[in-house]
């Protein structure tokens, strides 16, 4: 504004502003300085293992089943193998169908207990309990979801070291995260919506089927498939329900109680071996595994934005 | 306040439409009844002593009155005088809030709604509801419409007819005939107000409840909505909330005045309420000394 009239009474304390100016700059040093960290160290890792993996990661790293002996990764090499190339191929199909798996039972399990504690559960003193253990829930470390699968599903329920007992015990790890996300999205159904269907003569399951359901979508699958590009990464708890380390042919697809092995526990296995150049072939494992959880965001970002029916 | 001219307000907008009607269906009403008067039309809903709690406060204070059928009832009053909260419980959207409690009678065609035997779920398909804020389903306007039709099972015959002509007493076809796929969110606020109301009528019910369905929207929309409102009762009784009491001297043939404290203050023919109410607080409401 200018300042045509008298500017005596008007005091232009400019020293106080400019420290609180420089205040605001320093804080903003601070942030940025924060964001970088984190995404410098990221990058950092995603070069050395992509520099790492460079000129090992081929097709046939995707396509064939592991070898033991680290020659056989080596491109070079392929031309004169007497087995075929090493990959990890078993270790992908393994790792896929467990997440499949995994998504079934937690779609089911966790979207059913959030529209119940959402929509049906009264508001009294019992279901805040059960939010609040939910949520602590989502807080206990992996490696205990893994001792619970092996106590409950390996040797109670015997369904021995198999894909069935890893997808169950995945699901119960990312089921917490699942419902309370879940819920969320509910929530953030405006009440509006279904005040507009049950004055329509809506019955409360039609309100939710035809009017909640269809808004929450997107955040809710949105939650799922984050939990489970989190799930796709886990060791420790397949670990403690058997998966095997190396499998040298993928798992049944028809028979779900049959072992299994994950692309984690392979990358794991091949890391732990000594000689120098299984470290290049784990940078290949870790870069497929990488991109299949990038893809797996991916989805989740584009189901977002193409089933918002607000946008 | 608009002139009325005097005379009851009531002939131009239900008694023209009635004529030759009378008892040839249960909506009738007979020529001799006094216009505008107490018995002009049937009792469509009655109201007998209702107490409405919300936990320990109690919202509504033993209201008792009959609301007269294919007719325009206002209810008006202050903020927190109780007229929304009268209004949900006809069609029993309080039942949704969990601390609600409704004591005493409210009968639709002297049935108690809240015997025991009454599907709050049946009720409101007879009973249907427009809101304050309008509020569309994120579909399209086609869906909108059909939404009553559908989760109440009326959409085995001619769906598209019933959505059009629900959409043309809504005043809204011409405006979106060429775009029934798009959503109707798309709309203006104005529109998407007689959306709802094309919503509410598309399943056929019998009264209609609007909770100040203007109040959100601009001049023009308003009047409208005004317009539509008269040439609903025609068809249907309508109860609709408003603190405009302007608006309730435009539409309505009887007006109810709540004041603080969910009492029912007063309850007579639109010209009798603005013109010489009885009642000392319900002339100084009515005259703007407070609310």
């Amino acid at each position: 504004m200018s300042t045509e009239t008298d500017t005596t009474d008007f005091e232009f304390d400019e020293s106080a502003v400019r420290r609180k100016r420089r205040l605001g700059k320093a804080f903003l040093g601070l942030c940025v300085a924060a964001t970088m960290v984190g995404i410098v160290a990221l990058v950092a890792l995603l070069v050395d293992v992509i520099v790492e993996a460079w000129g090992w990661l081929t097709w046939e790293f995707l396509t064939y089943p592991p070898s033991q002996v680290v020659e056989h990764y080596n491109p070079a090499n392929y031309g004169d193998l007497p087995t075929g190339p090493g990959g990890m191929y078993p270790m992908i199909v393994g790792s896929i169908y467990l997440i499949v798996m995994t998504a079934v039972f937690t779609l089911v399990l966790g979207v059913g207990a959030a529209i119940y504690l959402e929509e049906y559960a009264p508001d009294n003193t019992l279901t805040r309990f059960i939010e609040a253990n939910i949520t602590n829930l989502a807080g206990v470390p992996s490696i205990v979801y893994g001792l619970l699968g092996l106590a409950v599903f390996v040797r109670a329920l015997q369904t021995g070291q198999s894909l069935i007992a890893g997808a169950l015990t995945l699901t119960l790890l990312i089921l917490p995260i699942v419902i309370v996300s879940s819920q969320e999205s509910l929530r953030a159904v405006p009440d509006s919506m279904r005040q507009a269907s049950y004055g329509a003569g809506a019955t409360k399951w039609q309100t939710i089927r035809n009017v909640v359901l269809p808004e929450a979508i997107p955040g809710i699958m949105t939650g799922i498939i984050l939990a489970l590009s989190r799930a796709i990464g886990e060791t420790a708890p397949i670990l403690m329900v058997g998966a095997a380390t190396t499998m040298f042919a993928p798992p049944q697809l028809t028979d779900p109680t049959g072992p299994f092995g994950a692309m984690p526990m392979q990358i794991f296995e091949w890391a732990k071996l000594p000689e120098d150049e299984f470290q290049h072939v784990a940078a290949a494992g870790i870069v497929v595994l990488l991109t299949i959880l990038l893809l797996m965001n991916a989805v989740a970002i584009y189901i977002r934005n193409r089933y918002d029916p607000r946008s | 306040m608009t002139a009325n001219g005097g005379g009851p307000r009531t002939v131009s907008t239900s008694e023209s439409s009635r004529s030759g009607s009378e008892f040839e269906s249960d909506r009738s009403v007979s020529d001799e009844a006094p216009l505008g008067g107490p018995d002009a039309s049937e009792t469509i809903l009655e109201s007998r002593d209702l107490d409405v709690f919300y936990g320990d406060e109690q919202a509504l204070q033993s209201i008792s009155m009959e609301i007269p059928e294919q007719q325009v009832t206002a209810l008006i009053g202050p903020s927190g005088c109780g007229k929304s909260t009268f209004l949900r419980s006809i069609n029993r959207m309080n039942d949704l809030i969990d601390v609600a409690r409704v004591e005493g009678d409210l009968r639709f065609h002297g049935k108690n709604v809240y015997d025991e035997d009454v599907d709050p779920v049946a009720l409101r398909r007879k009973i249907g509801m427009v809101f304050q804020k309008p509020n569309p389903f994120p579909k399209s306007i086609f869906e909108n419409v059909a939404y009553g039709l559908r989760v109440q099972g009326k959409d085995d015959g001619d769906v598209e007819g019933k959505v059009r002509t629900a959409l043309e007493r809504a005043a809204l076809l011409d405006e979106v005939e060429d775009q029934l796929d798009s959503s109707g969110l798309d709309l203006s606020g104005g529109q998407q107000q007689r959306l709802c109301i094309a919503r509410a009528i598309a399943p056929d019910p019998e009264v209609i409840l609007m909770d100040e369905p203007a109040s959100a929207l601009d001049p023009v929309a308003t009047s409208k909505i005004e317009d539509l409102v008269e040439e609903l009762a025609e068809e249907y009784t309508v109860v609709i909330v408003t603190h405009n009491m302007q608006q309730a001297a435009r539409i309505s043939d009887k007006t109810a005045v709540f004041l603080t404290g969910g009492r029912l203050v007063e309850f007579d023919n639109t010209n009798k309420i603005f013109e010489n109410p009885e009642n000392e607080r319900v002339e100084d409401y009515i005259t703007g000394k407070f609310g």
